[in-house]
């Protein structure tokens, strides 16, 4: 039970920087201290948290329903089809409550995976890279009509938070949909199992009695919610969900019930990690975690491209 | 030689094509002529050079660079290609300062600029070109990655800039027809039109390279010579494209999927100036619908975009691989 207490410690340090570090100081500022923590530093520090571990699992969630390891949400246009839906809704019902704005992006992000594994399944197996460009163009497509309603109909500003992932801007009050990341944690935790037989493919998990269509549609569902809580509260990060789950199985395998806390645990690590950065890099600017990530996401994703042993990508 | 009884229908097909670009941009400079017509007739022409030069150039790289590449669906822009210049622009205002960076004479700058995006091209795509050859799709991915990497780093830099000096930068990184930059017209133009001749002087080679580097060598072509001139050729079409407008990934797709259509040979001499004019022809023809006919200016690059990518996978779906 080491690891435990490893990441614990990781977590807690992490946080704790988090809750000291920003514009104003807590020690010797002007501003009461326990108000501060509780109105910002509290707030930013569990949003970053819990968008980390939402992306890491959603990444796992679509790693294995299409048994390839290069993917995750913004990989397969995820994002963009729950960017779709907002631009909807708020055109459609400008006054729509956060709630309603959320399940109507969420239900497009559904969608939008629906199309995309339609897709998956009218190309050929046999190269692993292949999905990951199908996706990424598909994304384009996605944000290309995106971004052209929202010119049309001078949304322009909310396509930019929606797209750029940053926790400037949590505060108490603002943030605490992202709660609902955790209640799907623990849900995707109690079906571990299930979907680590996902990874093996439709012929042989439904020989292992697996209800196939069901849990695919479940673990895409939570994935769907995920993003589309991301999305709206603070923006999205490429490349969390691509990363977690690829250093994990590399280092412990695949048995999701032992992994998915680690991934957990290392998508919120890397995500704080990030925001830190943002913060003190270039005081009292901030650097948006999600242009950090982006940076640092794509030198290990192309390391892991060309560095990786020649060995089959899937399974 | 294969395609003897076709090569002047082909020919004939270039200069009908020819034509159509030549009705187009008259269209597309008379539409509704009102006085003060000097005044309209010089801001339509700047335009019109613009797009065509955009367009035609686009079109000519991406030819150039399937055939280097061996593979039709692939464009400088989707491994990364426009990413490479806005970086290389990003970096140059973040180094020089806003200032300095105005300071300079636009020409200067952007001469400057194309110099050093051919050497960062030819340094970072001949070593991914060549360890590509035998895995066309890690190729494209990690040139897709390498543009997000460069984006990042992009965004990254621009964080790091005041507002005056970041909204020098904006015009680059937004394909826009609007706010063409027409200090750069002439330049670009310039360049653009030597780069052309290169590609047309390079076309027997590139005929033979086409067939791919082992049957090129044994047929006493310098292979490894003419993929350096190609590639230094699609890093000045490129730049100056981006320059004029700002990125685009798939216009090159469409205009070179078309011309492969219209002239049905394998011929670079034909290709090439098929595909150029019909890049022109998209863009003047699509800006002159976007614009006059549907009244919604900022269109036109995001319409391409999209159908472009709709072409993409229609492509692939129907080869069943890249």
């Amino acid at each position: 039970m080491k690891r435990w207490v490893a990441w614990a410690l990781l977590l807690g340090g992490l946080s704790a920087v988090s809750l000291c570090v920003g514009a104003t100081s807590i020690f010797t500022g002007q501003l009461d201290a326990g108000w501060l923590l509780a109105i910002s530093r509290f707030p930013r520090t569990a949003a970053a948290l819990l968008t980390g571990v939402g992306l890491a699992l959603a990444g796992v969630v679509v790693q294995q329903s299409v048994q390839n390891r290069m993917v995750e949400p913004s990989l397969i246009g995820t994002p963009e089809a729950a960017m779709l839906g907002l631009l909807a809704i708020t055109l459609l019902a400008p006054g729509a409550a956060i709630v309603t704005k959320m399940s109507v992006a969420a239900v497009a992000a559904l969608l939008g995976m629906a199309l995309f594994l339609l897709i998956a399944r009218a190309i050929p197996r046999h190269d692993p890279m292949l999905l990951p460009i199908i996706g990424l163009i598909y994304g384009g497509i996605l944000f290309s009509s995106a971004i052209w309603i929202a010119w049309t109909t001078d949304l322009m500003q909310y396509l930019g938070t929606w797209r750029l992932g940053e926790f400037s801007g949590v505060m108490q009050g603002r943030y605490e949909m992202l709660w609902i990341v955790a209640i799907i944690a623990v849900l995707l935790y109690a079906i571990a199992d299930r979907i680590t037989l996902l990874g093996f493919g439709e012929a042989q998990a439904r020989s292992l009695g697996l209800n196939y269509a069901q849990t695919r549609g479940l673990g895409l569902a939570a994935v769907a919610v995920i993003t589309a809580v991301i999305v709206v509260t603070v923006g999205y990060l490429p490349f969390v969900g691509l990363l977690a789950p690829n250093i994990v199985s590399r280092w412990r395998g695949d048995n999701l019930r032992a992994n998915l806390p680690v991934v957990a645990a290392l998508g919120a690590a890397s995500v704080l990690s990030a925001d830190i950065l943002g913060r003190v890099l270039r005081p009292p600017y901030e650097i948006p975690a999600g242009t950090i990530f982006a940076v640092f996401g794509a030198c290990v994703f192309l390391w892991m491209l060309n560095a990786r042993p020649a060995r089959r990508a899937h399974g | 030689m294969p395609g003897r009884h076709g090569a002047p229908m082909a020919d004939r097909r270039v200069l009908m094509l020819t034509g159509v670009l030549f009705a187009a941009a008259l269209l597309f400079l008379t539409w509704h002529l009102r006085e003060p017509m000097g005044f309209i007739l010089s801001l339509r022409a700047g335009k019109l050079a613009a797009l065509v030069l955009v367009g035609a150039a686009t079109g000519a790289a991406t030819v150039l660079f399937q055939t280097i590449v061996g593979n039709r669906l692939l464009t400088p822009g989707i491994v990364g290609f426009d990413a490479l210049f806005i970086f290389l622009q990003t970096m140059l205002v973040l180094v020089l300062g806003g200032v300095g960076f105005t300071q300079l004479h636009p020409n200067l700058t952007f001469l400057g600029e194309t110099a050093l995006m051919t050497g960062a091209a030819l340094l970072l795509f001949h070593v991914l070109l060549r360890r590509g050859a035998e895995d066309i799709a890690r190729m494209v991915l990690t040139g897709i990655v390498l543009g997000l990497l460069l984006r990042g780093l992009s965004d990254f830099a621009q964080r790091l800039l005041d507002p005056s000096e970041f909204s020098i930068l904006q015009f680059v990184t937004f394909a826009s027809f609007n706010s063409v930059e027409t200090a750069n017209l002439g330049v670009a133009g310039g360049l653009i039109a030597l780069a052309m001749l290169g590609a047309l002087r390079l076309a027997p080679s590139l005929d033979v390279a086409a067939l791919g580097r082992p049957v090129a060598r044994g047929l006493g072509l310098g292979y490894d010579r003419v993929v350096m001139q190609a590639l230094a050729l699609v890093a000045i079409l490129v730049s100056a494209a981006t320059a004029l407008v700002g990125p685009m990934t798939f216009l090159g797709l469409i205009a070179a999927s078309l011309a492969r259509e219209v002239v049905p040979e394998s011929r670079h001499a034909l290709l090439l100036p098929a595909a150029a004019v019909i890049g022109a022809i998209t863009l003047v023809a699509g800006q002159f619908l976007f614009e006059r006919l549907l009244g919604q200016q900022g269109a036109l690059g995001v319409v391409v975009e999209f159908l472009g990518g709709l072409l993409f996978l229609a492509l692939v779906f129907g080869r069943r691989r890249l």
